[in-house]
């Protein structure tokens, strides 16, 4: 739609053609070259151990381990983000700085941390721990927090806590709230000027967020390793990479690798899911 | 300023949703970690953290997560307008792709860069015809850096780009502004906001990050490679599991990240009243 | 007038653009709904169903029991075999059926886990020093060094050397790595417990040199470490750096590691092993606080005694361990050179001296590689 206007809006196609050129070999170079390293590394002893790799059974535990992970954490995100950037672009109040760099922190904190964090509030030596205890006694259950799916799944909301709300504020920000305002002064109500108004502006945002986030969960390494130490019981795709990696022999790597390319992969397929939801709503405006 | 009482609803609502899961999943825990460095007495506190290794770490970490973030907005800009205004082959993979740093398991991603850019790798070959040496090296950690940083740059810039009026560039090519002179000075400021949130994120992702920089460093203390995570891994897997000392240098690396977010925030506000005026 | 005239204007068409969207002509935002629904539905699905097949093949007997070995990463291949090798000891004795869950990582971020609510109930960690640390936590009692055999140490091992193929640098002994030009890979035993192992092996080596001549012994070691070229956080990432990228000379390595690395990769690489050298003793203990209220300590202990085994030191001693028992390790004389002197911790006074005297911070190790 852009393209074919003749508005001055495109450049020289010099320009354009080194512009392209300079991301391409960026490109390559920072984000293709590693990929097809590990494709490659994955498929060079052969097919056979590539599908031994994948449908082995702590490959499996450790794909269901991090599904239920990267999926309550995306719905527990997307919840806290549609708030938070509600509240950080509507409104004016004393503090609205600090809260908002407050929500950044998972982004700046050493994952080493972010899963020590919950290991000195619920693990052995945790202040928590009693109180966890204690609710287990009463309800009958024998739920732990750390070491356990649960504290992984804890530790993966921790690290992509902020990714929903920081791809939505800038663009809230960018759309003012004039439009709300009007809504409201209309007598509409809170949700449906959400939905209605609000919720148009930031379809795109918001799914870019949660793509974001499930990549990152999907991914995320240091803290869940934390708080995650039985193969085949707790350890999602990363650790389980990560223990074919260190096994140290030939094999094992290779199927470290193989591993990795399925982590890819479900990258991959997120990424197209996105790609063509995108695709259709552009086609409707 | 507008008034503190907003016509909008749901101010009360969202405040408490947005305080009681920030305060649940991220300080609660958080506190009880920095809850450890207050054992050190001060003076312990402050030995431990101007350490020479420590300080050195510091410097490392925060000046290359600071080259990395620098290099990401360049390239990161580049990136999202190329992605954004220009059609070419490809360009949907890329587009697909970008996000593939989070995807890839960070220690993954550590050996396979640490491997490429070491000297038998094919990056790293290439490399060390011009007397440039990337892995076990500072380039090395700029890189890994770049690595992960990237995504947050592009993914910030693009929603914002696509929504830029076209009015804006138009009306300043009417007024008769060239095509660089129109980018520089009304499509940058209108993004500065954007950019700068993708920059404080990769600089703070790039200051605690640890996975994918441990393998390529070489955590040298001589070389200066030893990053503040490292220190912190030192202090709690070395015989004497010192909680403390981690809990107190993490507590250092958080106040800097924090004020760095913090100075961003506020460029960012007031980049954003400057460009709704 | 003007002025305030278009601000009125733009305000009308804002309002009139919100009503439309308020109106029933949403269709937009509408099917928005619908499709991030939709989506969210369907990823739901795929998670429930993929947990629901999980959870049915994971569920196993009623009347099997688990138990936890927190173990580092050298052994996993070992343990590997020697669970299923006990599973099927344990059923002949007791008619039940036993799982061994594994765990394995650095040696001592490993021990903290343990600390921190790692429910094992036994440890099997690279040093005695990581196993003292859950001891003064109160979870293990103490005297488990003397619950078991030799120190609780049903393996040992050394400290070698692995060169490329022709040992082009010509490493036969300790002096050989602080010539100009070498370079050694070793991981830093400031944050890895087997590295400490490493360093005391130098050490001594230079005891023996210099006859006791502490400036002289740290020169070495100085000199040694200048050498070092890339020093990872662990041993297993030493060797990663080593064999995979191809960095340094010379390897400073677990005997185990080494002849490991041989048979993955034959006609690579080449094993030296230096004149003197230190007996690395890896410790195997039962986590009380943990077994007890499992219920496991009865297990657990057999687990832990069937270490002993003929069968099972003979398994160790085919994945490259020396096992303790002497009539089982000759049986391995032609893969292990027998004849190294080895020095042992207690000729540093133990671990926790030896940890005071070299590793804490502003200790030798700082002095002769810090600042």
């Amino acid at each position: 739609m852009k393209k074919q206007k003749t508005t001055g809006r495109e450049e020289k196609p010099w320009v354009r053609r080194l512009l392209i050129g300079i991301s391409v070999v960026f490109f390559l170079i920072m984000l293709v070259f590693p990929l097809v390293e590990v494709l490659y590394r994955s498929l060079k002893d052969g097919l056979a151990l590539y599908v031994e790799a994948i449908t082995a059974k702590n490959t499996l535990s450790a794909l269901r381990v991090t599904l239920i992970a990267t999926v309550t954490a995306v719905a527990v995100n997307t919840f806290f983000g549609l708030c938070a950037a509600w509240l950080l672009t509507k409104f004016e109040f004393k503090g609205k700085q600090v809260l908002s760099a407050l929500i950044d922190i998972p982004f700046s904190i050493s994952p080493v941390i972010a899963g020590l964090a919950y290991i000195m509030t619920f693990g052995r030596m945790g202040w928590a721990t009693p109180a966890i205890d204690w609710l287990n006694e009463v309800l009958g259950t024998d739920i732990s927090l750390v070491f356990s799916v649960p504290g992984v799944v804890l530790a993966t909301i921790f690290v992509t806590f902020p990714f929903v709300s920081r791809e939505l504020i800038p663009v809230l920000q960018a759309q003012g709230s004039s439009e709300e305002e009007a809504a409201a002064m209309m007598g509409a109500k809170g949700f449906t000027i959400w939905r209605r108004v609000t919720f148009p502006h930031i379809r795109w945002a918001l799914l870019y967020g949660i793509i974001l986030c499930a990549a990152r969960a999907i991914g995320e390494f240091g803290a869940v390793y934390a708080v995650s130490k039985a193969r085949g019981k707790t350890f999602t795709l990363p650790l389980e990479i990560d223990a074919l990696y260190m096994a140290g022999s030939a094999d094992s790597i290779t199927q470290a690798f193989a591993v990795s390319s399925l982590l890819v992969l479900l990258a991959v397929v997120m990424l197209i899911l996105k790609q063509i939801v995108e695709h259709r709503g552009k086609r409707e405006q | 300023m507008k008034s503190k009482r907003s016509v909008i609803p749901g101010f009360g609502l969202t405040m408490g949703i947005t305080v009681a899961m920030l305060s649940i999943f991220i300080l609660i825990p958080l506190a009880s970690v920095l809850g450890y460095s207050f054992r050190l007495s001060p003076a312990e506190f402050w030995e431990l953290i101007t350490r020479p290794n420590v300080i050195q770490a510091f410097a490392t970490s925060i000046g290359c997560a600071f080259a990395a973030a620098l290099i990401n907005c360049v390239f990161g800009l580049l990136l999202a307008w190329v992605l954004v205004r220009y059609d070419f082959p490809g360009k949907r993979l890329m587009d697909g792709m970008i996000e593939l740093p989070f995807a890839l398991p960070t220690a993954v991603a550590g050996i396979t860069l640490s491997r490429m850019y070491s000297d038998q790798g094919v990056l790293g070959r290439f490399l060390e015809r011009f007397g440039i040496q990337a892995s076990y090296t500072k380039l090395g950690i700029i890189i890994a850096l770049v690595f992960v940083g990237i995504p947050f740059v592009v993914r910030a810039l693009q929603p914002v780009l696509e929504k830029l009026p076209e009015s804006f560039e138009e009306a300043s090519m009417m007024l008769g502004a060239g095509r660089f002179y129109t980018f520089r000075r009304v499509i940058l400021p209108e993004l500065m906001p954007a950019l700068l949130t993708g920059f404080g994120l990769a600089l703070a992702r790039g200051i605690g990050e640890y996975g994918s920089v441990i393998y390529i460093s070489g955590n040298s203390q001589k070389e200066g490679t030893q990053v503040v995570s490292y220190i912190i891994m030192q202090k709690l897997n070395s015989g004497s599991v010192d909680y403390e000392g981690a809990a107190a240098i993490a507590l250092v690396l958080l106040l800097i990240s924090f004020l760095l977010l913090l100075v961003i925030n506020l460029i960012q506000i007031a980049a954003g009243r400057r460009t709704r005026q | 007038m003007k002025m305030k005239f278009a601000v009125k204007n733009s305000c009308l068409s804002l309002c009139r653009k919100v009503n439309r969207r308020l109106g029933a002509g949403m269709l937009r935002g509408g099917a928005g709904m619908k499709r991030v629904g939709a989506l969210a539905m369907a990823a739901m699905l795929l998670v429930g169903g993929a947990a629901g097949c999980g959870s049915t093949e994971s569920q196993g007997d009623s009347d099997t029991i688990t138990i936890t070995n927190v173990s580092y990463d050298p052994t996993r291949e070992f343990y590997e075999a020697y669970n299923s090798m006990f599973a099927e000891y344990y059923k002949e004795q007791t008619q039940k059926n036993v799982e061994v869950v594994q765990s394995h990582g650095g040696s001592g971020s490993q021990a903290r886990s343990v600390l921190e609510g790692n429910d094992a109930d036994v440890v099997t960690l690279a040093l005695a020093h990581d196993i003292t640390i859950l001891e003064e936590a109160g979870m293990i009692e103490p005297g488990w060094m003397d619950e078991l055999e030799s120190n609780s140490s049903p393996y040992t091992s050394t400290i070698v050397f692995l060169v490329r193929k022709g040992n082009e640098k010509g490493i036969e002994d300790w002096d050989d790595l602080i010539e100009p030009g070498v370079e050694v890979i070793t991981p830093d035993p400031k944050s890895s417990g087997g590295a400490c192992w490493n360093f005391l092996a130098a050490w001594y080596y230079a005891q023996q040199q210099y006859g006791g001549d502490e400036t002289k012994m740290k020169e070495f070691v100085k000199a040694l470490y200048e050498n070092v070229l890339v020093m990872d956080s662990g041993a297993r990432g030493s060797t990663t750096t080593f064999v995979e990228n191809g960095q340094g000379d010379v390897l400073i390595a677990w005997e185990n590691e080494a002849l490991l690395t041989l048979e993955e990769y034959p006609d690579e690489y080449e094993m030296v092993t230096p004149s003197v050298s230190i007996k690395a003793e890896p410790s195997v203990a039962i986590v009380d606080e943990n077994a007890d209220r499992n219920g496991t300590q009865e297990v657990a202990k057999a687990y832990l005694e069937y270490l002993y085994s003929d069968e099972a030191q003979q398994l160790i001693g085919e994945h490259y361990y020396r096992p303790c028992n002497e009539e089982i390790l000759q049986g391995f004389s032609d893969m292990f050179d027998l004849n190294v002197d080895l020095c042992t911790i207690d000729d540093f006074g133990g671990w926790d001296q030896a940890y005071e005297d070299f590793f804490t911070d502003g200790a030798i190790f700082d002095e002769i590689y810090g600042g």
